[in-house]
């Protein structure tokens, strides 16, 4: 039967479209407008035209920031998804530990940013937290204020206790919507139990899949509150992620054009890795069907 | 109603004007042709002339951007080249 195109439909979306521009679409576009300005308050502007766009593309500073970022979410990713996918397999399917355990994955989710971060500013101190002071009594050198690579560690598993649990909850989702007829198939042919896995949890878990890589790789390119509570960025700039700089220059220093231009440069990148995610995930072995 | 307190300039007028011609254009496209015009390019996935556009405006703000890095603040060619860039994204994509 062929399709009914009505393009009158469109007329349905205008209310959304007047809301998603009062809130995003003409904030973004405030923000191309100050790229290309500079203020020194008192709402007086002065045209900087692409001054900001090359100081920022020529700033040692933002590529630190881009590449501890881009650093950090190719960590976050190789941790979470694997992790998430082994603990949703081995999560019971029915009983009394299917609620139980969907509850305990869910606790950390529940907890708001900025109090996860203070709850692992406390653990990780070397004079007053469990996790610090354990570590000091186990004669391991261990300090998230002075040391680069603790401190990273620290922002990374805290993350990593945060976030693994909404990838969990997203494959045992999937992984329940797989009905038990594909698994008495592979029974019945003698399927391993990787075989399983490949071909059939795998396959069906790829939508949801797609969901919690883009929103994990969303989430922690974007990454603010956590690592600003438990670092401040520190030590040094060694936990300084886009985020955390963009913020220090649009508010700490008033730089308003500049901190304009590396927003746009951050939009940029985030539009583009999501689509690249996006496009390679939804696409994937359709060729193959062709 | 006032406006100027926003420092609205018209280069950014002039860059979102572009924009919205753009949008009008293929919205006119659509009333006259619908369904998008779906077809498997290049890129050995299926896109739609929206999509068409979307990977051409991304791709055409990172050609000005590596050139405005690695070149200089005149943008000329870089437009250019990003105008070719689009003509082969909507012909070959």
């Amino acid at each position: 039967m062929d399709k009914t195109w009505n393009n009158n439909a469109w007329f349905l979306v205008l209310p959304v479209l007047v809301l998603v521009a009062f809130s995003a679409i003409i904030p973004l576009m405030t923000v191309v407008n100050y790229s290309v300005q500079d203020t020194f308050g008192n709402n007086e502007f002065f045209w900087a035209g692409l001054d900001w766009f090359e100081d920022t593309l020529h700033s040692e500073r933002f590529w630190a920031a881009l590449w501890r970022n881009l650093l950090f979410s190719a960590i976050i990713l190789a941790i979470q998804i694997p992790l998430g996918i082994f603990i949703a397999l081995n999560m019971p399917k029915r009983g009394w530990g299917v609620p139980v355990c969907l509850v305990l994955m869910a606790l950390p989710l529940l907890i708001p940013w900025n109090v996860v971060g203070t709850i692992w500013q406390v653990f990780g101190r070397v004079d007053i937290g469990l996790l610090g002071r354990t570590l000091a009594a186990m004669g391991i050198d261990y300090n998230y204020v002075q040391d680069p690579l603790d401190a990273w560690i620290t922002v990374v598993v805290m993350d990593v206790w945060h976030w693994t649990s909404l990838v969990v909850l997203l494959c045992y989702a999937g992984l329940a919507s797989i009905p038990d007829a594909y698994y008495q198939a592979a029974r019945i042919d003698g399927a391993s139990r990787w075989s399983v896995f490949r071909f059939i949890q795998l396959p069906k878990m790829q939508r949801v899949l797609l969901i919690a890589v883009l929103l994990r790789f969303m989430d922690s390119f974007m990454i603010y509150t956590e690592p600003f509570v438990v670092t401040g960025g520190g030590p040094g700039n060694e936990t300084t992620f886009l985020s955390i700089d963009l913020v220090k220059m649009a508010i700490g220093q008033f730089d308003v054009g500049p901190a304009a231009a590396m927003s746009l440069i951050y939009f940029l990148i985030v539009l583009l890795l999501s689509w690249v995610f996006y496009t390679v995930m939804t696409n994937y072995g359709q060729g193959d069907e062709r | 109603m006032d406006f100027a307190w926003m420092a609205w300039t018209w280069p950014t007028a002039a860059f979102f004007g572009t924009i919205f011609l753009m949008l009008v254009g293929m919205a006119i496209w659509e009333w006259r042709v619908p369904g998008g015009s779906p077809r498997v390019g290049i890129l050995r996935f299926e896109t739609t002339r929206g999509d068409r556009l979307f990977i051409s405006l991304l791709g055409s703000a990172f050609i000005n951007l590596a050139w405005l890095g690695l070149v200089g603040p005149q943008l000329w060619w870089s437009l250019a080249l990003s105008v070719v860039y689009a003509i082969c994204v909507f012909r070959f994509v």
